[in-house]
């Protein structure tokens, strides 16, 4: 890996996100906005409300993320310049660390604007410090990322892509804990959440609204850690230098 | 340092179940200008993914400047156009210019010159997809000369661009090569023939022919190259 490379693709990434800015405004807005409707859904001060606000806000990034990192790797799959860039002296790893980097930054915006918004004017609270809420968010964007990158080995085309999000995401945010708490799943489907990454993330998210920081708290995040860890990894894996 | 530039030994290449090139020998030399010309679907675009090094390979071995193709050594001293432009669209030409720059390790003042050689200078800050075709082509060419390789692959770089641009952008690739650059160049036109200083005649995956113009020429009897591109197809069957 070379800091130099790896800072060039984040900052290219940074400059193709730059000229949409139809899609800056999605990736900032949308989350706002459905943490508005969520606040209006159930009320202020509804026990709904403040029990999934903060796992919510923490969540958001990892859905953009997930989508906007997935879409942008198979085109650079597919117009060639993958093929392009594997002829240059870049490593896999700067490629992929080059993406998260750049996902993380926008994440940090992302998370941060939602932060405010809903510990401010829509009044969520919670027990744990907040830049935490922040720090996990931006946390699970990396995540979302890495496993958009990895996924998108697996798509051919963007409609197969996009439908790797509901295929990938959604399960695991039905499993994570946040609709049903894990103690009452089935057995089976406890087990599949054992093996989610999103069921940590959220997990996380949860104790530090609680403002519970123990030895599970910190299993969480080194499991979220160790996920990005590996999706990389595997994302690194799918990169081939040659291709058939 | 060895003389040849490239140097394929037996390459065999299958792709899909088909065999794209088949036992191929061939070797460009250091500093010419090498045209690889051939019908489209006659394996040019394979053989030089297998010299840039991102062809998957059933057999033989191809080596460039002396190291196997695609290893690391070799990654900043080849550069490669693809068929299709391989460039950022949401980018103007000058940031693509500027990443690939960076990526390589290269001054800024790369950038300036390669935007000249391609004649780009006054829409380098125009994103790449309001660019015309051939435009775009040359936004890819300009991005695989940065750094000045030791060796240029150019996939049909001179298509669908007017005759005066094809002109221009010869003399470049022999000030180039005069420069000590070594550059393989496909086309699917006989008329580029004229202007390589060596060239690889490819047919269905197999090598026709490798010799100099007037060497094919003079090999076949036929002053149009068109036509001793014919013979040799005629004679060789």
């Amino acid at each position: 890996m070379t800091p130099r490379v790896t800072g060039a693709v984040t900052l290219r990434v940074l400059e193709q996100l730059r000229r949409d800015p139809r899609t800056i405004v999605l990736i900032l807005g949308v989350p706002c906005l459905l943490e508005v409707l969520l606040q209006q859904l159930f009320g202020r001060d509804s026990p709904v409300f403040q029990h999934v606000g903060a796992p919510l806000l923490g969540l958001f990034p990892f859905v953009t993320m997930f989508l906007v990192t997935s879409i942008t790797m198979l085109r650079e799959r597919t117009t060639g310049t993958l093929e392009r860039l594997m002829t240059l002296p870049l490593g896999k790893v700067d490629l992929l660390a080059g993406y998260g980097i750049a996902f993380a930054l926008v994440a940090v915006v992302q998370a941060t604007l939602v932060s405010v918004l809903a510990f401010g004017p829509l009044g969520l609270e919670v027990a744990g410090p907040k830049p935490v809420v922040v720090a996990l968010a931006v946390a699970n964007a990396v995540l979302g990322s890495t496993l958009g990158l990895f996924t998108s080995a697996f798509a051919q085309t963007e409609f197969q892509a996009v439908q790797f999000m509901p295929a990938v995401v959604f399960p695991q945010i039905l499993l994570c804990g946040l609709f049903v708490a894990r103690d009452e799943m089935a057995r089976w489907l406890r087990v599949i959440s054992d093996l989610l990454p999103l069921t940590y993330a959220y997990d996380a998210l949860a104790r530090t609204a609680a403002n519970t920081f123990d030895a599970r708290f910190a299993l969480d995040v080194a499991v979220v850690c160790a996920c990005i860890v590996l999706a990389v990894l595997l994302g690194a894996a799918t990169l081939r230098r040659r291709t058939p | 340092m060895t003389a040849e530039a490239i140097r394929v030994d037996r390459l065999r290449v299958i792709r899909g179940g088909v065999v794209v090139v088949a036992d191929l020998s061939c070797s460009v030399e250091r500093g010419s200008v090498t045209g690889l010309l051939g019908p489209s679907g006659s394996g040019k675009t394979t053989l030089m993914r297998a010299v840039v090094g991102v062809q998957q390979v059933a057999s033989g071995t191809v080596d460039v400047l002396g190291e196997p193709a695609g290893s690391r050594p070799l990654r900043s001293l080849v550069g490669y156009m693809t068929q299709a432009p391989s460039v950022y669209g949401d980018l103007t030409i000058r940031e693509n210019l500027r990443f690939f720059a960076h990526v390589l390790g290269q001054p800024a003042s790369v950038i300036e010159r390669a935007l000249a050689d391609v004649s780009l200078e006054e829409y380098a800050d125009r994103v790449v997809d309001r660019l015309s075709g051939g435009q775009r082509a040359r936004v890819s060419l300009a991005t695989a000369m940065l750094g000045s390789p030791e060796l240029l692959v150019l996939d049909e770089p001179t298509v669908g661009l007017d005759p005066v641009l094809r002109r221009d952008l010869w003399e470049l690739f022999h000030r180039l090569a005069q420069r000590g650059a070594t550059l393989l160049v496909s086309s699917h036109v006989m008329d580029e023939a004229d202007r390589c200083s060596a060239l690889l005649l490819l047919r269905d995956g197999r090598l026709l022919a490798q010799a100099t113009p007037a060497e094919l020429r003079a090999r076949t009897g036929e002053d149009d190259l068109d036509a001793a591109f014919l013979r040799l197809v005629e004679t060789g069957e």
